[in-house]
């Protein structure tokens, strides 16, 4: 089932819905790696608000996700982590590090357009 | 001893059918919404890893009642190849599958309690029980 993927300025916004199978994460992945590339964006937000178990597969894909944007030379912010979510990742040992993080969309957004400030020259 | 559902797990498909499941199981127990997702998350790495090492089992689900106590029973069945060396196998870090290493302690650390009874070429059956507090 698909993922809607928003272009919204420089950056695309992933809205993650619950129960995505693990081939749906795989296909999610491959698709954000190529929209990145063909509008050029600087940032993406995946919105996990809606999800609510990331179990160790769910982590490890997320991590690469992000390193692959990062390849791709955007930047990733994972926002809506809800707060049972974040309780069992911990526990289960899982990480989401080297991927920036913030509380939800807004937050997320003013945390990459602040990036795109500090990367532009005065 | 309540019934038993239970789940076969073939597909990825089927890991997100047994969390649910449990999920929606326990929810009546009057379990928190920390324990809800940590019940689904620990369900989830146990289908998981059937799908992982023996391809397909079954993840079978029980509410039960102990001295006064309520809580869910989740037990992952499969006829795999079994794990060797248990005790290897519960320590942070070891996968022989060489893919995640977290699968089996992170499942401890989410539910009260785990067994596992395994012998190699006999499959696993993992039994973990999480206690409504």
């Amino acid at each position: 089932m698909p993922v809607p993927i928003l272009k919204q300025g420089s950056n695309l916004i992933v809205t993650v819905r619950s129960a995505l199978t693990d081939e749906d994460l795989r296909v999610l992945q491959r698709a954000i790696v190529d929209q990145v590339g063909r509008y050029r964006s600087r940032g993406v937000i995946m919105d996990v608000t809606a999800v609510d178990v990331m179990d160790s597969f769910a982590c490890r894909t997320y991590r690469d996700i992000a390193q692959m944007i990062q390849l791709r030379g955007a930047k990733t912010v994972i926002v809506g982590i809800q707060p049972e979510v974040a309780f069992s990742i911990v526990q289960l040992g899982s990480t989401l590090e080297g991927i920036a993080t913030a509380l939800d969309l807004e937050e997320g957004l003013s945390y990459l357009a602040e990036l795109e400030r500090q990367a532009r020259p005065e | 001893m309540s019934e038993t559902i239970r789940i076969p797990i073939d597909c990825d498909a089927d890991i997100i059918v047994a969390r649910q499941s449990g999920r929606q199981m326990a929810t009546p127990l009057g379990f928190s919404a920390v324990d809800l997702t940590m019940i689904a998350t620990a369900i989830s790495e146990l289908a998981r890893n059937i799908i992982m090492y023996a391809q397909r089992g079954v993840i079978e689900l029980q509410i039960q009642q102990s001295n006064g106590r309520e809580g869910i029973v989740v037990c992952a069945r499969d006829e795999g190849p079994g794990i060797a060396d248990i005790e290897q196998a519960q320590r942070i870090g070891y996968s022989s599958s060489g893919q995640l290493g977290l699968g089996l302690p992170g499942v401890r650390r989410l539910m009260d309690e785990m067994k596992i009874e395994s012998r190699p070429g006999k499959g696993t059956v993992v039994t973990a029980r999480k206690w409504r507090s």
